[in-house]
């Protein structure tokens, strides 16, 4: 597919972290090789990345969501951030915390919407594509379609239906790579009768 | 950073949707052996280009030994954060790591009816080894158990 074996190296000083963030960005291509294989188009797997919820969709296995969900969780206990009070603090906290507890780098936050509920996240550098190139007739694929599906997952578990999307992608030539955030609304929370 | 968190999830999430995936497509003829080796498949070519960079810059090692012992302690460390916590061999090429606390079936509850779901969680990092070892001249098989701790 892309440079599996002839990797492109980059200068960088070895640390400990760093490697292990290796382990992150090589597994997650290795997963991208193997949607590649087994979906026939790149629509399809970029839909597998992120998560469809449109009712009549076929069947997707929502990779990203479904971490996003779960890391949600992981990351409200290691970060003691309190309730966001509005989405220009959440998306203070997705830069700046978030970001780079997870993935080591800190994306700058711009072009407010003139309502306040879109942004943008501009990544710098996006360590999930360290070592890779798309080939050709991949030109559609959006390799880093996980962080749509885990940035909507996670923020639907604390009550925001917000739609993410890739502006522009360095790996299909862009010169950063920016990521669109809108929010759509909040999501009343569904308890049962009698629970907290 | 907390990255290896999010390799856990990728790694749960991968697993979760390579059997969903031959589940849905009604290939029932094709069993888990199929699903096992898609993993195990997926960690030989990371763990291929992991080791190249682990050791770019240290010397060739002296015998298998001595690179079982760098599976046992820098590579171990890096991909699952602590070292093996024990190697033996029958010094006929045959070596047995035990990780008393591998970080990728802690989250699965112990008991034994789990222990059966337990190969799927090991394929990727078998193939992991495998592919370090590969990479470093040496053409293996990785298997691995995993045996309830005594309560």
């Amino acid at each position: 597919m892309y440079a599996s074996t002839q990797f492109f190296w980059r200068f960088t000083e070895s640390s400990l972290d760093f490697m292990n963030s290796e382990l992150f960005t090589l597994t997650y291509g290795a997963l991208v090789t193997q949607l590649c294989k087994d979906y026939e188009n790149d629509e399809e797997v970029n839909k597998q990345l992120d998560k469809i919820l449109f009712a009549h969709a076929l069947p997707v296995f929502p990779l990203g969501y479904n971490i996003g969900v779960r890391l949600i969780e992981d990351f409200l206990a290691r970060s003691s951030v309190g309730r966001c009070q509005d989405f220009r603090e959440t998306a203070d906290v997705i830069a700046k915390v978030a970001f780079k507890m997870y993935l080591g780098i800190t994306p700058s936050v711009t072009n407010w919407s003139p309502a306040g509920d879109e942004f943008s996240l501009i990544l710098e550098s996006n360590p999930l594509v360290d070592f890779v190139e798309l080939p050709d007739n991949h030109s559609t694929l959006v390799y880093s379609n996980l962080l749509c599906g885990v940035l909507r997952g996670a923020l639907e578990m604390v009550q925001m239906a917000v739609d993410v999307k890739f502006a522009q992608d360095s790996l299909r030539g862009d010169n950063v790579t920016e990521i669109r955030m809108k929010f759509i609304k909040r999501i009343e929370e569904n308890l049962p009768a009698g629970d907290e | 950073m907390a990255d290896d968190v999010l390799f856990e999830f990728l790694h749960m999430e991968m697993v979760s949707h390579i059997y969903k995936e031959q589940a849905s497509r009604g290939e029932m003829d094709k069993d888990r052996a199929t699903c096992v080796s898609a993993l195990e498949g997926m960690g030989f070519r990371v763990g291929q280009g992991l080791i190249e960079r682990f050791t770019k810059d240290s010397p060739s090692f002296k015998d298998d030994l001595d690179i079982m012992k760098f599976i046992c302690k820098d590579f171990w460390i890096n991909v699952f954060r602590k070292q093996i916590d024990n190697l033996r061999t029958n010094h006929q090429g045959t070596y047995v790591l035990q990780d008393n606390k591998f970080s990728l079936l802690t989250q699965l509850s112990s008991g034994k009816q789990y222990l059966e779901e337990a190969p799927k969680y090991l394929a990727y990092s078998c193939g992991l080894v495998r592919g370090a070892l590969s990479n470093l001249g040496m053409d293996c098989v990785v298997t691995a158990e995993v045996s309830p701790m005594p309560s």
